[in-house]
């Protein structure tokens, strides 16, 4: 459904005469099929967050082509109401001037699909989420990390899209945090039949939730494993990435 | 928007004052042939330099002018055609200043370095080589104005149009397959409007200065007509023996000044979005409720 096609991205490096560019992605390929949750995992500055951004549409690759079900995604038209986004930071990722019922209308506005049981959706949404209807007139600074990111999946979801990317969706919050937002994913991908791409640096959130992993370092591809097999990963860095986290449980246990 | 901000500003009294100050001003200019008592420019030589009385209230000057009259009637070039090459040269900034910051990158570069060029200038020499071209006048002063300050208005905006794109609610609008004008009018006009406002309102001041100060020099408006600057430039003469007649447009100018440097200050804090409560209203009652038990035990 959707696929990466051999995408390439620099960017500029510094000086406005500077010819020299750094090589963020390179030649990037994979696919991710209908309701299936894809996780993307790496160490910070790999490179997956801006293949994120580039899924999403919000940059061009350099090189290369990403389809959504045979479709460019620089064409917004393709990505309105078929892909949506939940990002990391969730202090920026509302509107201050928008209320939380106005910001998950927001995307159902914009495909122009107003209808009169909008206010039943939100508060449906909002209950699918875990909240009640009298978040509804609240403004995002009232809302705690946990709410606030809660929204951004209501949000996310007023669309009903057939893929949502999630960049470090739930790093930012706190573990008892996480595993709620984590079972609620979970659920409503049952729900909607919805395919995943989840990027994070977390082996053990991609392992809770993902169907497949890819194991991305330096802007390549490493390794991409069904999650029932990421115990016997072939490449020597991903094989270090597990028995990093082996030590850190075992010190944890002790 | 509007009703919201009044609402935030009316809790503030200086913020009030200087509002109230400054729409009085505004109406008293708009208004200035049913306000002043008299014809500014009718000439009255037995009451040359006449202090204040009943008919003449700030008195006449060195023509037997109405003081009160040519400082209400000076109202208009000092802040109302202030006002609009402020507005235009706001406008104009935005446009640019919203393209730069939003798109980045080529368009950004290209619009940044013609801003270069312009802030380059000196902005005293520009207006006073502008002048020297067009000749001297009130229209010449503020169309170099606006050539001017255009592109300091520019950078100004497209620096926090810029921070706030970078906003993660920008990107799931722009994910979302959101237009970009649609973005820039929902997202970052609302957000970079107390910036907007407060630079606006910031240089404002500054350009009613020079203004007064260019009309001082004998470069802004022509002679009959009233304009503060000027009547400053004309009380220069009796500083010493008839220090009163400097006394009306300096105050006057010291006051719109300050009333708009206090509503600017005032603005910044009532645009804040956190000010903003779903329970608004709730909580005022139960301050109200607080109150009248108190007064009451």
């Amino acid at each position: 459904m959707l696929k990466v096609d051999g995408i390439e991205k620099s960017y500029k490096q510094d000086g406005l005469f500077s010819k020299q560019r750094q090589q963020v992605l390179k030649k990037v390929a994979f696919e991710c099929k209908q309701g299936e949750c894809l996780g993307i995992i790496g160490e910070s500055g790999s490179g997956k967050s801006t293949l994120g951004r580039l899924i999403l549409g919000i940059e061009k690759p350099d090189r290369g082509r990403i389809l959504f079900e045979g479709k460019n995604v620089n064409d917004r038209r393709v990505r309105m109401g078929s892909i949506s986004a939940v990002f990391q930071n969730y202090t920026s990722s509302i509107n201050p001037f928008l209320t939380v019922e106005e910001a998950i209308m927001e995307p159902l506005k914009a495909q122009e699909k107003v209808k009169a049981d909008m206010q039943s959706k939100v508060d449906t949404l909002l209950h699918q989420v875990g909240l009640d209807s009298s978040y509804r007139l609240k403004y995002p600074h009232e809302l705690s990390g946990g709410e606030a990111q809660r929204v951004c999946i209501a949000r996310a979801l007023s669309t009903e899209p057939r893929c949502i990317v999630f960049d470090e969706a739930i790093s930012s919050l706190d573990v008892s945090v996480q595993i709620q937002v984590l079972r609620l994913l979970k659920e409503l991908k049952q729900l909607y039949q919805m395919s995943y791409v989840f990027i994070t640096h977390d082996i053990q959130v991609a392992a809770y939730i993902c169907d497949r992993v890819i194991i991305f370092r330096d802007g390549q591809i490493e390794e991409m494993v069904p999650i029932e097999q990421l115990k016997d990963v072939q490449s020597v860095y991903a094989r270090r990435l597990l028995t990093y986290l082996i030590t850190f449980q075992v010190e944890d246990q002790g | 928007m509007l009703m919201r901000l009044l609402r935030n500003l009316s809790k503030d009294k200086l913020a009030m004052t200087s509002l109230a100050v400054i729409v009085i001003i505004v109406a008293a200019g708009i208004f200035a042939p049913w306000c002043a008592p008299h014809d500014p420019e009718e000439v009255n030589m037995k009451l040359r330099y006449a202090s204040s009385s009943w008919g003449y209230w700030l008195g006449n000057d060195h023509l037997g002018r109405c003081v009160l009259s040519r400082l209400i009637y000076g109202i208009r070039p000092s802040v109302l055609w202030v006002l609009v090459a402020l507005m235009m040269s706001v406008l104009l900034g935005a446009i640019v200043g919203f393209i730069a910051g939003y798109f980045k990158g080529k368009t950004d570069a290209w619009i940044m370095r013609v801003c270069d060029v312009m802030l380059s200038f000196p902005g005293y020499v520009m207006t006073l080589a502008v002048v020297g071209i067009l000749g001297a006048g009130l229209e010449h002063i503020l169309i170099a104005f606006v050539v001017m300050k255009w592109a300091w208005f520019a950078r100004v905006i497209r620096t926090s149009v810029m921070q706030f794109s970078e906003m993660e609610y920008v990107k799931f609008a722009k994910a979302s397959g959101i237009g970009s004008f649609r973005i820039i009018t929902k997202h970052i006009v609302p957000v970079t409007f107390a910036d907007v406002a407060v630079i606006a309102s910031g240089s404002m001041c500054s350009m009613m200065l020079q203004i007064s100060g260019l009309s001082f020099l004998g470069l802004g408006i022509q002679a009959p007509h009233a304009e503060w600057g000027m009547m400053l430039n004309e009380a220069r003469e009796v500083m010493f023996s008839r220090p009163e007649l400097m006394l009306a447009p300096g105050l006057a100018i010291v006051i719109v000044v300050s009333a708009f440097n206090f509503l600017s200050d005032a603005l910044q804090i009532a645009l804040n979005p956190k000010l903003m409560t779903s329970k608004g209203k709730l909580r005022k009652k139960e301050v109200g409720k607080t109150v009248y038990e108190y007064s009451r035990g």
